[in-house]
């Protein structure tokens, strides 16, 4: 693999909880202006993995790059402001605040700051992106399912973040918002992010993604583009068990 | 934009008529009258600062009278030996600098852990200051035998509320008070949004803590004599916390709306049932959270909205209620 510029570098990351690992020992590269899914079965360290890089957790040894520069244990408010944003599995929020200063959180406090009447058109600026535009003044706690998908995209994007994980944002919309949010991701993809998807759709994955990690029990079993890393023997045996062939 | 100029040119003119009514009030009012003055001032400051941290945060403390005391007892001890405005200083100083210590060890502890433990603190430190008044001072109470008039309360008490409602106003437009209200809905979230969530809930905290401090330090000449359980007197932390609750903690305005009739309940029922007074606590305690849980000004905030619903089209924040 050649990799113009490597952006997020993970070298021989283990994570462990008591006893399990639940990531062993793992390393990817991820280019700039790249879009990686990241896959395998339930249980199989994908989510701990974001966590990992977004600094919620910290690795018992190995190192994770952003640039060239070490974060891994850094605490979550400095990796956001190195530029990874995120979003999360169950997807989160600010309830009280309406749509508008739910963008304005993530425009406050990252690399750049913006306050005042600029973070007020920029935020709206977001919001349309999204398609939001006309639910600025709604809260948080109003929305639909997929409106809170949104807006949760639109609080990573105000991050202007270098490396954007995505953790099933895709997960529990019906096949007309699926459609909708697919559309979307490439939309912001075309304007250059380069993101990390954790993803269980497979329409999703082979339309957006370059390239993929494939891990089962903490480790990486399969690495490339979508449809050679998704036919490897050892990935359909995690997936579908031994008898595969039967 | 026609909003909050409009709202905030209230303010303004709200403050200075609270300023100059209240320094013009010694010379109305008689002694019962001042020394009602001085309860609804002291309130009115210890609920608004609680208000400024515990509102938006969501961390309920219980806490407020370890500060208060703090401010009481750095009279006792150096009100003597030091010019009165060092030692209304040196009370909020001490005070800021133990809430320091204590956010930063407890902040980190979640919803009813933090609640329980600011109750502990508070407790701690009134048994600490009783052993070591017992122990190694040779009494537990104290005199206060300050040259200070109930007249002279009354006007820094103002100027203290005054200063309050102008740094909690700073506060509440500022990113530090965005950034709480952030923490107070999701703290996983603000922290993924860049914010030093420890550095801002101490700091708040902290100043808060400040000026409970300079409210205890202000009335303790009042009192002439004090011992720990006046200063650290449990009570003073559920009444505070029971007139923000009532007022609505998430307005810098809204604990003044609990603490006018309080205040007078307050009076009321420890004139009229001095045995009953913590029964009566507890049940007005229950009725505020059971009718009114988001507070006057919550309710003034639901009318206001349910208005605008009715009546769209209007000003320009009005797709919200839409």
């Amino acid at each position: 693999m050649t990799t113009p510029t490597t952006l997020l570098s993970v070298g021989n990351v283990t994570r462990r909880f008591g006893s399990l690992r639940a990531v062993d020992d793992l390393s990817f590269d991820i280019a700039e202006g790249e879009i990686v899914g990241l896959l395998g079965p339930n249980g199989s360290g994908k989510t701990t993995m974001m966590n990992l890089v977004s600094g919620a957790l910290k690795p018992n040894a190995g190192t994770i790059r952003l640039a060239g520069e070490e974060i891994a244990g850094l605490p979550p408010n400095r990796i956001a402001r190195q530029g990874i944003a995120r979003t999360f599995q169950l997807v989160r929020v600010l309830p009280s605040m309406h749509c508008l200063d739910n963008v304005k959180a993530g425009l406050g406090f990252g690399a750049e700051p913006t306050w005042g009447s600029a973070a007020d058109s920029l935020g709206e600026a977001l919001l349309q992106r999204v398609g939001m535009a006309h639910r600025c003044w709604t809260l948080g706690k109003d929305l639909t399912y997929m409106d809170q998908k949104r807006l949760e995209l639109a609080r990573a994007l105000a991050l202007k973040p270098r490396l954007l994980l995505l953790d099933e944002w895709l997960a529990g919309l019906n096949p007309s918002e699926l459609v909708e949010a697919i559309e979307l991701l490439r939309k912001v993809r075309g304007e250059g992010v380069t993101m990390v998807m954790v993803e269980h759709v497979m329409d999703a994955i082979r339309s957006l993604c370059d390239r993929c990690v494939i891990m089962n029990a903490g480790a990486k079993i399969a690495e490339g583009t979508p449809a050679e890393a998704l036919a490897e023997p050892e990935v359909v045996r995690a997936y579908l068990g031994d008898d595969a062939h039967a | 934009m026609t909003i909050p100029t409009r709202a905030t040119l209230l303010g303004v003119v709200l403050l200075l008529a609270g300023v100059i009514g209240f320094a013009l009030l010694p010379s109305v009012v008689g002694g019962y009258g001042l020394s009602l003055a001085i309860n609804f001032l002291m309130f009115a400051i210890l609920a608004t600062a609680w208000a400024m941290f515990s509102g938006p945060s969501g961390y309920v403390s219980l806490a407020t009278v370890a500060f208060f005391g703090i401010g009481a007892y750095t009279v006792a001890v150096l009100g003597e030996q030091l010019p009165w405005g060092a030692v209304l200083l040196l009370a909020a100083g001490i005070a800021f600098v133990v809430a320091l210590l204590v956010g930063l060890s407890t902040l980190r502890l979640s919803g009813v852990y933090f609640v329980i433990f600011s109750f502990g603190l508070a407790e701690l430190i009134r048994q600490v200051v009783n052993w070591y008044e017992s122990t190694q001072a040779g009494s537990v109470g104290r005199y206060v035998f300050l040259d200070i008039t109930q007249e002279q309360i009354v006007w820094q008490l103002t100027a203290v509320l005054a200063l309050l409602f102008i740094v909690g106003w700073l506060i509440q437009r500022s990113r530090v008070g965005f950034a709480l209200r952030m923490i107070g809905d999701d703290e996983t979230v603000a922290l993924h949004c860049g914010v030093n969530i420890t550095l801002i809930k101490v700091l708040v905290f902290s100043l808060s803590a400040a000026f409970m401090a300079l409210v205890g330090a202000i009335v303790a000449p009042r009192w002439t004599y004090l011992d720990p359980s006046i200063a650290f007197n449990p009570n003073i932390s559920f009444q505070v916390l029971i007139m923000a609750l009532l007022g609505g903690a998430r307005r810098l305005y809204g604990p003044l709306l609990g603490v006018i009739p309080m205040v007078l309940l307050f009076e009321y029922l420890s004139t009229h049932f001095p045995h009953l007074f913590s029964v009566l606590l507890g049940v007005t305690f229950l009725a505020i959270v059971y009718l009114v849980p988001h507070g006057v000004a919550g309710l003034i905030d639901s009318y206001v909205q349910r208005y605008r619903a009715r009546f769209p089209g209007q000003p320009a924040q009005q797709e919200g209620a839409s």
